[in-house]
């Protein structure tokens, strides 16, 4: 591997190695030491799970129950690590991935595949998780991120030195989008605007085919040198480390410090979505090298070996799991798409001329279908 | 009554929409210290701070795109996009994010911004300066879309638009800038009122042989050509849209009703433009009062050429007398 590309080891932060063995960081190690043994098994708890309802929608998808599934596999620890540092106060800006941060927030996983199979657009209210919907086009909710954080810094609630007040953003997004222009013009704003926000960008190494190769000469987080704000790089299968950047950089954004560039190195297990074949784009060899680095394997290890995983807790996590797998599934399939008419609902705010008039034909078009019996011919 | 440019109108409309909601934000290139390079943003940067009127980086895009985050969290953002062919590096986040948001989020987030344009040709520009792009942005769902013609409508449009809830691109005609006319800077102003206040056409000249259909910097050809064909024995009305989205097309189909004869012009291509929406929807539901083919009058199929053309590009109030002769004739 080259030692300064976008895919080397230099300076990559990390806690915890891939065969489960604990590593001090003199920086960041501090922003870990909250992280008990109590503590890890609950982000092992969510790791697992979130990967659960990850396989079975990947199912539901194959079973034609879903019209497409973007997994998160194998990228758990990047989300459930950063996702732990953030508080109820911060807003979350994700792309469409992140199923691992919309559990931390309290979104039931269980809806958002209402969103995959086609019966609407959005399945959670953002204000009501402080979690943003979905943005497919990739980078334009960056700018979304830092306009809000802008505004959360003219609301006042940065650098009060109250931890119990004041909040930042946070923005995922992935290798691809650090091409966008959007993106670099979101980091700018931030830059310019002292933003409260944390750019964390999961490099999962590719952009459905395009490998991070064909996006950067240089490492992402050099990104940030270039708008003149920290840019850290960490191992984004280790939840500890994930966890102790993120936290670093919500903290001095929540407290006025201004942006921070994350760059989380992970690798999609999966394929881009359940529409993606990457057998023609990249080796098994390569694939089994990064499952050896699976981010919940390490968390097992080293727990285990702790001896702090008991047998029963991850028989109980597994039968937890799949308890929302097979939630999902039902509740998947007992969705009744609304009635035709209600696709008009929600273009405007107030009414529009043309949404009404559109509607109403079709609602006279609808009702010259029923008889004389009134039911539909 | 205060006599105002068109400018002066709409910098007034902007005060009075800032000190009316502490939530309006003004934000765009030069529009702080500068004034803006049509300075309609003049003097609001001194009275107001740095804080609401924002000077950005350059960045089209980027204004827009963190103008939807500043919205989201309960801000009324003012757009400035500097000239119209400047648009369109903000044009993805506009149409994909901007007008569909409250419909993919199913209402529960709204998005109350308002993006200035300068728009349109007639004072002599370089390339990009005289563009009038507004057919993307009607074409688009999700964005209301208005255009001023004269200075009163400048200052009360504005505010409408800025207290509107839905995301709202506002033209302003740049070579009516200059032109003046008495504004009422006392008239109420009924902010729940504001979206069907904009939404509407108005006739600004009555008429019973033909009809013009025009907006923004047409409406004061049309009115021109009217009065040429009144001295020619014809009696023409104007009608000033004021909104393209939603278009107030009933008030078109009821005058083309009594006249029987449409004509619509505009400075933006022809082909696919605003006028072909006009004229399927007369076509429609007045089909049977038309007593002629209904014509537009417009730029031609073509990149803007350079100004020393613009004369010959631009609808003149020869080539609109030619199309009323052409109805009249019928």
């Amino acid at each position: 591997m080259d030692a300064h590309g976008p895919l080397s080891d230099n300076g990559v932060v990390r806690l915890l190695t891939h065969t489960g063995d604990r590593l001090e960081h003199p920086e960041y190690s501090p922003f870990a030491q909250d992280l008990d043994f109590a503590a890890l098994r609950a982000m092992w708890r969510e790791m697992v799970i979130v990967r659960a309802f990850d396989t079975e929608a990947t199912s539901l998808q194959r079973q034609g129950e879903l019209g497409l599934w973007v997994a998160a596999l194998g990228q758990e620890a990047a989300q459930i690590g950063s996702g732990h540092a953030l508080t109820d106060r911060d807003w979350v800006f994700p792309s469409y991935r992140e199923h691992g941060v919309a559990y931390l927030r309290g979104v039931d996983l269980a809806d958002i595949l209402r969103t995959f199979r086609g019966l609407e657009h959005s399945s959670w209210v953002p204000n009501e998780h402080n979690f943003h919907l979905y943005t497919l086009v990739i980078g334009a909710h960056t700018l979304h991120a830092t306009g809000y954080a802008m505004a959360m810094d003219w609301d006042g609630l940065v650098g009060s030195g109250r931890p119990d007040h004041d909040a930042a953003v946070i923005c995922y997004f992935g290798d691809g989008a650090t091409s966008e222009g959007d993106t670099n013009e979101a980091l700018v704003f931030a830059a310019v605007n002292n933003a409260p926000i944390v750019f964390f960008c999961q490099n999962n190494q590719y952009a459905i085919s395009e490998p991070t190769t064909r996006q950067s000469k240089v490492a992402l987080a050099q990104r940030a040198s270039g708008v003149g704000i920290p840019g850290v790089r960490v191992d984004g299968n280790d939840v500890l480390a994930s966890y102790a950047v993120t936290r670093q950089a919500l903290e001095r954004a929540r407290s006025g410090g201004g942006p921070t560039f994350i760059e989380a190195l992970t690798y999609r297990m999966a394929a881009h979505t359940t529409s993606d074949d990457p057998t023609r784009y990249r080796t098994r060899d390569e694939e089994d090298y990064w499952r050896e680095r699976d981010p919940i394997a390490r968390l097992t290890a080293y727990l285990e070996r702790a001896g702090e995983l008991p047998q029963a807790f991850q028989e109980e996590v597994r039968a937890e799991g799949k308890e929302l797998a097979t939630r999902a599934r039902i509740r998947l399939k007992e969705s009744v798409r609304a009635p035709a008419r209600d696709m008009f609902d929600h273009v405007y705010a107030e009414p529009h001329a043309t949404v009404d008039s559109e509607r109403a034909w079709y609602e006279r078009y609808e009702e010259s279908f029923v008889d004389a019996e009134g039911s539909h011919r | 009554m205060t006599t105002l440019t068109m400018a002066a109108a709409i910098n007034a409309g902007l005060r009075k929409a800032m000190e009316r909601d502490p939530k309006v934000v003004l934000m765009g290139e030069d529009i702080g210290v500068l004034g803006g390079v049509f300075r309609v943003t003049d003097g609001l940067h001194k009275d107001f701070g740095g804080d609401r009127v924002r000077d950005t980086p350059l960045a089209e895009s980027g204004i827009v795109g963190t103008a939807i985050g500043m919205a989201m969290r309960g801000y009324r953002p003012v757009c400035e996009i500097q000239f119209d062919g400047f648009i369109f590096p903000a044009f993805s986040q506009i149409t994909t994010q901007l007008a569909k948001m409250h419909y993919r989020a199913q209402g529960n987030i709204t998005l109350p911004v308002t993006i200035r344009v300068p728009f349109a040709g007639n004072i002599g520009a370089i390339e990009h300066h005289s563009e009038s792009p507004e057919g993307y942005f009607t074409h688009t769902p999700g964005l209301r879309v208005a255009a001023p013609a004269t200075p009163e409508d400048g200052f009360t449009m504005i505010q409408q638009a800025i207290a509107c809830p839905d995301p709202v691109i506002f033209f302003e005609p740049k070579a009516r800038y200059w032109d003046k006319a008495d504004v009422d800077l006392d008239a109420p102003f009924d902010e729940a009122k504001a979206t069907t206040g904009m939404s509407r056409a108005r006739i600004v000249r009555q008429g019973d042989d033909a009809t013009i259909v025009a907006y923004g910097p047409t409406v004061r050809l049309a009115l021109q050509v009217a009065q040429v064909s009144e001295e020619e024995g014809s009696s023409v009305e104007v009608i000033d849209l004021r909104s393209l989205s939603p278009l107030d097309h009933q008030t078109v189909v009821r005058s083309v009703k009594k006249t029987g004869r449409c004509v619509i012009v505009h400075e933006a291509p022809s082909a696919f433009g605003v006028g072909a929406e006009i004229a399927a929807r007369v076509t429609e539901e007045a089909f049977f009062h038309l007593e002629a083919p209904v014509l537009r009058v417009g730029g031609f199929f073509m990149p803007y050429p350079g100004s020393k053309f613009e004369h010959d590009y631009l609808p003149s109030v020869d080539r609109l007398l030619d199309a009323v002769d052409r109805v009249l004739a019928h």
